[in-house]
């Protein structure tokens, strides 16, 4: 008995290594979100490894990546958070809202830094509240104002009936706030429909979308859930250029399954897509010749491969933002977060590291951990087996978000006794 | 040689109904309370607290109270993640209405919140059993879940829909929020899980428990020696909400702190409590122990071998775990059919024989 019980200590206790930057990966190989969880977690890995491949990591210090299996499972996350946070990691990038509210009073209170870039509570934007917490380059609220004005652009919104399928968690009813705001403001109206997780079945709300006709429809969906939402939009014979998809939902693993009829969905992104970029030359030498590619190395290119390295690229950034800040190449978690805070992606720089134009210019600052949330609009060529740029790099609306962050970031303020502070 | 009666007299009735009649058993019962109170509070950190300790604790209360009502009571309930919800929500709208009231009320009060709440949902029980109640409480399971969705008072209306814990204290030491040490954790859970184990124990020995066992084994028989089936079934129902809510309340504002309801009190905690139970040992305290603890453990033990040691990847590691634990659950079902606890009750056996068998 007491052997056995010695002999779980030692396995279930993790031995610390320093000397090497580590970010962990709580990534989703595994359930309902793995279609969505894979080519993130491997864009994610991969750049790291190109870095150590290439340059021997960052600044010198080689990168490690500590990946922890969550299944998109919020009590997973905590316990992957825990098992990893001793190994000194410097961010966090859960990839899963639910797991970002969890983390973002425990990182905290732990000094460590979180990245929820695109994901999470959206008014962490507001740094002075948020100290840890960020989520550059854009948050729901942007995604939720780029879908709006999309519409705009192509017409008048007023009186027009506007439906918006989420996912019924945190992740989906982040937005609602907004698009409320927003119908108040243009004149349209909302029309809401909760999907359950893990969002397999959705005959009943497509049943309702297709017997009051919404001009357009927003989706905030994730893993099986998008698949799902598409085919049955296809099945009900929805236009699908009036179906606009956030970040999330807006990967070929969510269009091709429906094959030509998803011709012409749309969905949002923070970030270029495709691999035409003087990167993947790099990627394709040191990674995969070298048969070094996470998981099946057969997602490389991908909408949500691309966000993992550019998830990767931009922590990579602040690392070395921070290494030039600190003096130190072995950098502190807490050093990590002053980096992340002083963080600067120009044109540039993002040229310089072989990825020109791939997403906008920001510069994160105490006030400010949301970047200046531009966003553009792809469309999806079912033919070509390709997402386009439609639209260039736009500006959400201010006037409603910036609000709304204050408001909810106060309210958080005041609910956990924080005091503002820049 | 150990373990056995012999030499073991008791002189005083107390002394002769006492829990734990045999002395080995006593003395293994004390050093566990022991090393559970004064040892491991010492040693424990932030990963065996949260990863290990803390939810073990919790869900072995959930199962007990499972146990209650499906173990002793033989009323199969699906609606366990559901109970636990409104335990969670309870504790929640207590804990942001008297932020001043010590967590030690508020949590047995989301307790009674919920053991109303939950005989309300057993009232199908005095016309339906086996299966059609099963389905009823599987309609609890997804009532309660949309209702908490749907109503934003229950959350406090929060953008998102969810409800994270605040910092409270008891005697002047945090127990809920980031800024909890693991410790304190540990000890607020074990407490409840003391005094909850202690107290079922007790219920399930004395006449209550008797006469919820003659409604499992034939209520119809039961009702003509004289046993009341609504009563008995309702005062299942009850305690085993009472149970769960202590439970579902813990498991918020203890070990997670934030919690959504469609993700943390789903259909799939409900399997997850009842596989605890049936894997434990229905009709046993003990069993609801082992059960939560090979539901609890085995995942974290396997992935640790096979990722922290192994080197195996993560996906790999994760598919391996849920064939590894899903064949040990048949393995399990078809060579001991009533759960680990009868394991260690064969072993009892053996062991007043030993050395001398015949």
């Amino acid at each position: 008995m007491r052997l056995l019980a010695m002999a779980t200590a030692a396995v279930m206790a993790a031995s610390p290594v320093m000397a090497d930057l580590v970010f962990p990966s709580l990534s989703y190989r595994t359930g309902p979100y793995a279609a969505n969880g894979i080519p993130f977690a491997d864009g994610y890995e991969d750049y790291f490894t190109l870095l150590n491949e290439r340059d021997g990591g960052i600044g010198g210090v080689p990168a490690r990546v500590l990946e922890c299996e969550t299944g998109y499972n919020t009590e997973k996350g905590v316990e992957c958070y825990e098992a990893t946070k001793g190994e000194g990691a410097l961010v966090y990038q859960p990839l899963s809202t639910g797991i970002t509210y969890q983390l973002i009073p425990k990182a905290t209170a732990d000094g460590i830094p979180v990245h929820s870039m695109g994901y999470g509570r959206t008014s962490a934007k507001n740094g002075a509240v948020f100290s840890n917490i960020f989520n550059y380059p854009a948050n729901y609220w942007d995604g939720a104002s780029h879908a709006i004005n999309h519409i705009m652009s192509l017409g008048d919104i007023s009186g027009k009936k506007i439906a918006l399928v989420y996912h019924n968690s945190a992740y989906g009813k982040e937005p609602i706030r907004t698009l409320e705001e927003l119908s108040k403001k243009h004149g349209f109206e909302l029309m809401l429909v909760p999907v359950d997780h893990p969002g397999q079945e959705q005959k009943s709300q497509w049943l309702q979308i297709r017997q009051q006709r919404p001009d357009n429809v927003l989706m905030w969906g994730w893993g099986v859930m998008n698949q799902v939402a598409i085919q049955e939009a296809a099945n009900i014979r929805y236009p699908m250029e009036n179906f606009i998809g956030i970040w999330w939902s807006g990967s070929e693993n969510d269009v091709l399954p429906a094959g030509e009829k998803a011709n012409g969905y749309k969905a949002l992104t923070f970030h270029n897509l495709g691999k035409d970029y003087p990167l993947f030359d790099d990627l394709q030498k040191y990674v995969v010749d070298a048969g070094k590619a996470a998981g099946a190395g057969d997602q490389i290119g991908t909408a949500l491969y691309n966000r993992g390295m550019y998830a990767a690229m931009l922590a990579a950034e602040a690392a070395k933002t921070a290494q030039e800040l600190s003096g130190n190449a072995e950098i502190t978690p807490a050093e990590m977060r002053d980096g992340m805070e002083a963080l600067e992606m120009t044109e540039a720089k993002m040229a310089a590291l072989g990825l020109p134009n791939f997403g906008p210019e920001f510069k994160v600052s105490c006030e400010n951990h949301g970047g200046n949330g531009l966003g553009a609009v792809a469309q999806w060529d079912a033919a070509a087996g390709s997402w386009n740029l439609i639209t260039g790099y736009e500006a959400s609306d201010q006037d409603v978000i910036g609000a709304l962050v204050d408001e909810d970031s106060a309210a958080f303020a005041a609910e956990s006794g924080i005091t503002p502070s820049c | 040689m150990f373990y056995r009666e012999a030499g073991d007299f008791s002189t005083t009735y107390p002394q002769d109904s006492q829990t734990f009649p045999i002395r080995f058993d006593r003395y293994r019962y004390y050093v566990v309370l022991a090393v559970a109170f004064l040892v491991i509070p010492f040693i424990i950190n932030d990963y065996w607290a949260n990863a290990v300790f803390v939810p073990f604790l919790i869900y072995a209360i959930a199962a007990i109270g499972l146990n209650i009502l499906t173990g002793y009571c033989g009323q199969v309930s699906l609606g366990t993640g559901a109970f636990m919800a409104v335990g969670a929500y309870a504790v929640y709208k207590l804990m942001t209405a008297f932020p001043d009231v010590s967590m030690l009320i508020h949590i047995p009060v989301a307790g009674l919140i919920t053991a109303a709440v939950v005989t309300l949902f057993g009232l199908p029980s005095l016309r339906i059993k086996g299966f059609y109640l099963a389905v009823a409480t599987l309609a609890a399971q997804f009532f309660l879940v949309w209702l908490f969705n749907k109503v934003p008072w229950f959350y406090n209306y929060s953008a998102s829909g969810q409800i994270s814990s605040p910092e409270r204290t008891v005697f002047g030491i945090i127990i809920t929020g980031p800024n909890t040490e693991a410790w304190a954790k540990y000890m607020i859970c074990l407490v409840f899980v003391t005094i909850c184990a202690i107290i079922a124990r007790n219920l399930t020995r004395g006449a209550m428990g008797r006469k919820w066992m003659a409604i499992r084994d034939m209520d119809i028989a039961a009702e003509i020696i004289g046993v009341n089936p609504m009563k008995a079934k309702l005062t299942a129902f009850m305690v085993s909400g009472f149970f769960v809510g202590i439970a579902g309340a813990l498991f918020f504002s203890v070990y997670l702190g934030a919690a959504e309801v469609g993700e943390s009190f789903g259909i799939d905690k409900s399997f997850l409590v009842l596989f605890m139970v049936i894997i434990g040992g229905l009709g046993s305290i003990f069993g609801s122990f082992i059960g939560a603890a090979f539901m609890v453990l085995l995942p974290v033990l396997l992935k640790n071998v096979l990722v922290g040691w192994l080197g195996w990847p993560t996906d790999l590691a994760a598919h391996l775990q849920f064939i590894i634990s899903g064949g040990l659950i048949i393995v399990f079902l078809i060579m001991e059919p009533h759960g680990l606890a009868q394991l260690w009750r064969v072993t009892k056996e053996k062991l007043r024989l030993w050395p001398f068998p015949h």
